[in-house]
């Protein structure tokens, strides 16, 4: 009975593995052709691994297209991701406060309002408010992909409220009692205790906007401001057949993003799930 | 009477409506500017010929008219509603199976779960789309497999039918978030409900049909309007991947808002079109909350 349970558990190890490492197939096949010569990455007897490893595609790739090479990109990438993460976390945190514990006039209507933009599909608008941007001048700067983040972002906001209402009311009261005021109980008490949604706001809102492609198609119109994303499909499109440096930067690319993963994984899976279900 | 007064502006800032609109600002403003005015404006110029830099002219029903009489039109819905169709529940299921296989406690569950989860991390991003495209490209290691198998001279990319497989298979591989989702939801499921009806003799199958989705039944309605509304409006991978093609096969919506918009200049059109899918969009959502009351258990309803 014993060995047979220990037999179930050891295929179900093994299948689980097994497909995990499908699913990540695509992206280990990306990190190991970054190291391939050009005529081992496609084609019909391409071996898995490379017969010789070579690492000339990420100093090539690195070069990038003209007078900008990959530190720009990632420079600027650095600059918009950060930035509107931390818009995002501000605005988000206040907002989602104002909405699940303050008792104002006109809170149903926000709420409602909150729920129909986070519904409601971007791309409908991508027309209109790019012709605003483009009447402020503002078009060819990094402001339409940050300043939109400090004004609350739904989804996140969403979030945290149902964060907060699992927190105990007795709290705000216990706090109201010592004399602070509501703006110190934001401050002093939920904040603090927001913290595993800040995280994975952090986390979310970082990965999204480094991944962004739409924004930058849009507003960035000057190499200067190319953000990675960006910069890489432009890359690609030069490159041609060159496969070699596109794979080595796509990369480099995602890399950002899975170190954060890596320090903040725990956080983020229980973030995720507690703030989309109790609804 | 001084007193008083002082008093007022104190209470005036700690007053609770003051309070609630100093933290809902952000919102409110972004709200106005980001989505109300936009949308007023998107209006405007779907009755108008609009073009950037020009002056808007009023005409009037023309561009509706217009989006219904353009084939390509008709074609970029009929495409995203197949794209949907076979996208989302495929992703669906992939998840709920996933978060099933991932019940099970053992030490390595968040190993196992983050692992499933990366996909969901870097598959918006340009560079997956860009590794997608040579995946499933003519000469990449996919093709080369079915070539293997004997059947040569296929590629995704060049036929108008298999053209959105890819496209589909970059959607459901991140099924990342709806799996938390679902995992989440299965957690909260009361345990002696399956002891019960494993008493009553009922085989694995049935305790998921009978007793799984009902009570998911909230999680997966959740879990459907979100990807619905995502699916229909998938825009980077196609842009990179397939750029639409061959012979608009996979020219989704919002690529179409995008090309007629921003490559042909046709703003006021392009502002119709969205209006459109706005429209077609709030209709199926609204069908589905509708519909939902018929199959969506509440364990309130009880």
């Amino acid at each position: 009975m014993k060995t047979k349970r220990r037999i179930k558990t050891i295929c179900y190890h093994a299948f689980v593995i097994g497909f995990g490492l499908l699913m990540i197939y695509p992206v280990i096949w990306m990190i190991i052709s970054s190291f391939k010569m050009k005529s081992e990455i496609l084609g019909n007897d391409v071996p898995f691994l490379p017969t010789k490893w070579v690492f000339e595609n990420y100093p090539n790739g690195w070069k990038g297209v003209g007078e900008y090479n990959f530190g720009d990109y990632f420079k600027n990438s650095a600059i918009v991701s950060v930035l509107a993460t931390i818009g995002t976390v501000i605005s988000s945190a206040m907002v989602s406060y104002a909405l699940a514990r303050v008792k104002f006039i006109g809170r149903k209507f926000w709420f409602t309002c909150m729920i129909m933009t986070m519904l409601l599909p971007g791309q409908v608008l991508m027309i209109p408010q790019y012709i605003i941007w483009n009447n402020l001048d503002l078009t060819g700067t990094f402001v339409p992909l940050i300043l939109p983040k400090f004004l609350g972002v739904p989804f996140f906001i969403y979030m945290m409220m149902q964060f907060i209402k699992g927190l105990p009311k007795e709290l705000d009261e216990a706090a109201q009692i010592d004399g602070c005021s509501k703006y110190q109980i934001f401050t002093r008490i939920i904040l603090p205790l927001l913290g595993p949604s800040i995280i994975t706001t952090i986390v979310i809102q970082f990965y999204w906007t480094w991944d962004d492609y739409m924004g930058p198609l849009l507003y960035l119109t000057k190499p200067a401001l190319y953000t990675v994303s960006y910069a890489i499909k432009n890359f690609a499109d030069v490159q041609g057949t060159n496969f070699g440096p596109m794979f080595a930067m796509s990369t480099l690319s995602l890399i950002p993003v899975f170190t954060l993963f890596l320090f903040f994984n725990r956080y983020l899976m229980d973030g995720v799930t507690a703030g989309s279900v109790k609804g | 009477m001084t007193e008083k007064k002082k008093m007022t502006f104190h209470d005036f800032i700690h007053n609770d409506n003051t309070v609630g609109y100093v933290f809902a600002a952000p919102f409110i403003i972004g709200f106005c500017f980001l989505t109300l005015i936009p949308m007023a404006l998107s209006l405007y110029y779907a009755f108008c010929n609009y073009k950037i830099g020009q002056e808007a002219k009023w005409v009037g029903l023309e561009n509706f008219i217009n989006l219904f009489k353009d084939a390509d039109f008709g074609n970029s819905i009929m495409v995203t509603v197949q794209y949907v169709l076979w996208g989302v529940p495929l992703k669906l299921i992939f998840a709920l199976l996933i978060a099933m296989l991932l019940t099970k406690p053992t030490k390595l569950q968040g190993l196992y779960r983050a692992i499933y989860y990366i996909p969901s991390l870097i598959g918006g991003s340009v560079a997956v789309a860009l590794v997608w495209k040579q995946l499933f490209g003519s000469r990449g290691p996919i093709v080369t497999m079915i070539k293997s198998l004997g059947v040569n001279g296929f590629n995704f990319f060049g036929s108008k039918t298999w053209a959105f497989v890819p496209l589909i298979l970059c959607n459901a591989w991140q099924f990342g978030s709806s799996m938390l989702i679902f995992a989440s939801g299965l957690k909260q499921i009361p345990k002696d409900y399956y002891e019960a009806a494993e008493i009553d003799g009922a085989g694995a199958f049935k305790r998921f049909f009978k007793i799984t989705l009902p009570c998911l039944s909230p999680i997966i309605l959740f879990n459907l309007l979100m990807q619905l509304i995502s699916g229909f409006m998938t825009f980077t991978q196609a842009q990179i991947i397939t750029q639409g093609g061959p012979n608009h096969a996979t020219e989704y919506v919002s690529l179409f808002i995008f090309t007629e918009g921003f490559t042909y200049g046709h703003m006021g059109y392009a502002c119709a079109a969205s209006w459109v899918i706005l429209l077609i969009m709030a209709t199926i959502t609204g069908v589905i909350f509708k519909t939902s009351k018929t199959w969506v258990f509440y364990e309130a309803d009880e």
